[in-house]
């Protein structure tokens, strides 16, 4: 470049640290990361085992059942949720289309990870989300990982999540959780800090102790907060489990992956719907579940 | 039960992050512009001595600003006080720890709050029984509880609805029954009803007489409405910029305002509903009406009872029936359109 020839070397390609710095701390911290993973293998596999069981278990009673058990059971918890027959019957068209098309039983396998991943999402992502409302050091403290797990490409965190677990269902599992957990621990923390100061206060003025005013006030008041941040999680579940079927998940996600890989253009896409699918009825139905919960906003005085 | 006295002594609140360093400017004098500007504290209460009597109505009023908020606050330490005491029944406040002040806030004080300050979700029998779910009292008894307040505050009926479906009058009962059910000796009422439009807010006064008449607990009552003062408080303490300008009976404060400031306010009040006969009779005794009045009738009910009756002179008499002064109608009647003069003030002084 013409800019280049008047400006001394230094100032015009950056000066990078020798490829033999580069390369030696990369091995050093690949190969103490793995020697870490090794030597902690016991505890590694005390992590893994019970996801392991629960999801086969779920996945298997998911995909064992007879079609019309498990479609009569999710048109209950749809119907029993959102109380809405538009809804409920929304999701048996969508649930027969994608037996047609012969998806059922990679369907199930999906809607077994979703579930287990969102259950631990709200397992994990709560508690921390009270923790982080309670004290303003936490929230310092953990928003800035929320960040980085959030912007961080899903692909790369894929990375330790496979040197850690290995190939399999439980580490595409785990990556899910990390991807899908950070709008529960937001939106928790956002709730119940958005309680109403004067409730709070009426609260400590009836002696409230910390832990009543947790579940007889903030829990309650920021739920329909809290709920929008369970949605989130499906949701982003959801697209994660096709980014996780590259570590081994099985389902849907898998398909979509053969379809890029061999250019099936109807295939992928029928998959795509499928996901769609399942999408717009958790969505709905844990909405309208939410909305439900809410009745007492809806009546007001005129 | 008998209800016990508050009595609040020496006591400051400087906001900011070291307060106690300023206490002694403050006690030297600083002006509250001057501890903002130069040392970024904000003067909350200034130096506040109020015995507030047991079983009797201690309405405390002034301006927004002027800290009666953040005195009310004190009494159950939902504001922590710079240096201060508040004593209840031989206890300082200040003092409790936090298990205690659970305690003293669960079953000695309950509170009525401007915005109600109610819980969304929960009907108005559960808000109601609130206070008693807090104490741990089972819901088969709370209720029962419960329901004779929200008969008490006229909301039959309305038991099964949320806040949001009543008007902010109803809303407020709601509040009222919410800390009587608590069965607390203290009621603490922050602008209780500064928020309801003036026939309602006459309406929850009269509520509030009439249970506090057969209740007599220890009310402290916040507002910045000098008539809802006047009418309800046995004692009242004006507050500006955090300090205390004056304290005694509504009728004190009418005919002896402290300073301009007060004067200001008092100027425009009904006098008639305030200042009582023996305030303004004559105090000769040898004359001999047909027509009595007990001491402590204000001068509107005398009015109406002495032309209802017919009659221009009434006597007045004491609490054991003695009569101890006289009144014409024509000195009643100067006396509700016209500032009192010094000669008539000075006998309440020696009473």
């Amino acid at each position: 470049m013409a800019t280049c020839s008047i400006l001394p070397d230094i100032l015009c390609s950056f000066p990078a640290v020798s490829d033999s710095y580069i390369r030696l701390a990369r091995k050093t911290i690949d190969d103490g990361f793995r020697a870490q993973v090794r030597s902690h293998a016991h505890l590694i596999d005390a992590v893994v085992q019970p996801l392991q069981a629960f999801l086969n278990f779920l996945e298997k009673l998911f995909v064992n059942s007879p079609w019309i058990v498990v479609l009569a059971v999710m048109l209950a918890i749809v119907y029993l949720a959102s109380r809405s027959k538009a809804i409920t019957l929304g999701t048996a068209f969508g649930m027969v289309l994608i037996g047609v098309v012969g998806l059922w039983e990679d369907t199930m396998v999906t809607l077994a990870i979703v579930t287990v991943a969102t259950l631990i999402a709200i397992i994990i992502g709560m508690p921390i989300g009270i923790l982080m409302a309670r004290s303003d050091r936490v929230q310092a403290a953990i928003n800035p990982v929320l960040d980085v797990m959030q912007t961080l490409p899903s692909f790369v965190y894929l990375i330790p999540v496979v040197v850690i677990f290995g190939i399999g269902k439980v580490p595409g599992l785990i990556a899910v959780v990390i991807y899908a957990v950070p709008p529960m621990i937001r939106l928790t923390n956002l709730g119940i800090r958005l309680v109403d100061r004067d409730v709070l206060e009426a609260a400590d003025a009836f002696g409230s102790s910390p832990g009543q005013k947790l579940w007889n006030v903030q829990m309650p008041l920021a739920l329909p907060t809290i709920m929008a941040g369970i949605n989130q999680t499906i949701m982003m579940s959801l697209a994660m489990v096709v980014v996780a079927s590259m570590v081994g998940v099985g389902g849907l996600g898998k398909n979509t992956l053969q379809a890029i890989n061999n250019q099936f253009f109807t295939f992928g896409f029928l998959n795509g719907f499928a996901l769609v699918a399942i999408a717009i009825i958790f969505d709905r139905a844990s909405q309208a579940f939410g909305k439900r919960l809410q009745k007492h906003t809806e009546v007001v005085h005129g | 039960m008998a209800s016990h006295g508050i009595e609040i002594r020496g006591l400051y609140k400087i906001f900011g992050p070291n307060g106690k360093a300023h206490v002694e400017a403050v006690k030297a004098g600083i002006s509250k512009t001057e501890l903002n500007e130069r040392h970024g504290h904000v003067l909350g209460l200034k130096d506040i001595n109020i015995a507030m009597p047991g079983g009797c109505i201690t309405v405390v009023m002034g301006l927004s600003g002027s800290g009666k908020s953040t005195l009310i606050r004190h009494i159950n330490r939902l504001i922590e006080p710079t240096v201060g005491e508040v004593i209840y029944d031989g206890r300082d406040i200040c003092r409790m720890s936090q298990s205690d002040l659970r305690e003293f806030r669960r079953h000695k004080t309950a509170m009525v709050f401007q915005k109600f300050a109610l819980l969304p979700h929960r009907t108005v029998m559960e808000n109601t029984v609130y206070g008693l779910d807090i104490q741990g009292v089972p819901r088969s008894e709370s209720r029962k509880k419960g329901q004779r307040w929200i008969e008490r505050v006229g909301l039959s009926g309305f038991e099964n609805h949320y806040p949001n479906q009543l008007s902010g009058g109803m809303q407020q009962r709601v509040g009222l029954a919410r800390a009587l059910t608590n069965d607390a000796d203290i009621l603490l009422m922050d602008e209780a009803y500064s928020a309801l439009d003036p026939l309602i807010r006459v309406d929850m006064q009269t509520v509030l007489l009439d249970l506090q008449a057969e209740l007599k607990k220890t009310v402290v009552f916040i507002t910045h409405d000098l008539d809802e003062a006047l009418r309800l408080g046995d004692k009242i303490a004006i507050l500006r910029d955090g300090e205390v300008i004056q304290q005694g009976s509504g009728q004190e404060i009418v005919l002896r305002p402290a300073d301009p400031y007060i004067a200001s306010f008092v100027k425009e009040v009904n006098r008639g509903r305030v200042i009582q006969v023996q305030t303004v009779m004559t105090p000769a005794a040898g004359i001999a009406g047909t027509f009595a009045l007990p001491s402590g009738t204000t001068l509107e009910t005398a009015a109406k009872q002495m032309t209802a009756a017919g009659v221009s002179v009434a006597q007045v008499l004491d609490g054991d029936g003695k009569p101890i002064g006289q009144i014409d109608l024509t000195s009643l009647i100067s006396a509700m359109v016209t500032p009192v003069g010094h000669e008539d003030t000075a006998q309440i002084a020696a009473e």
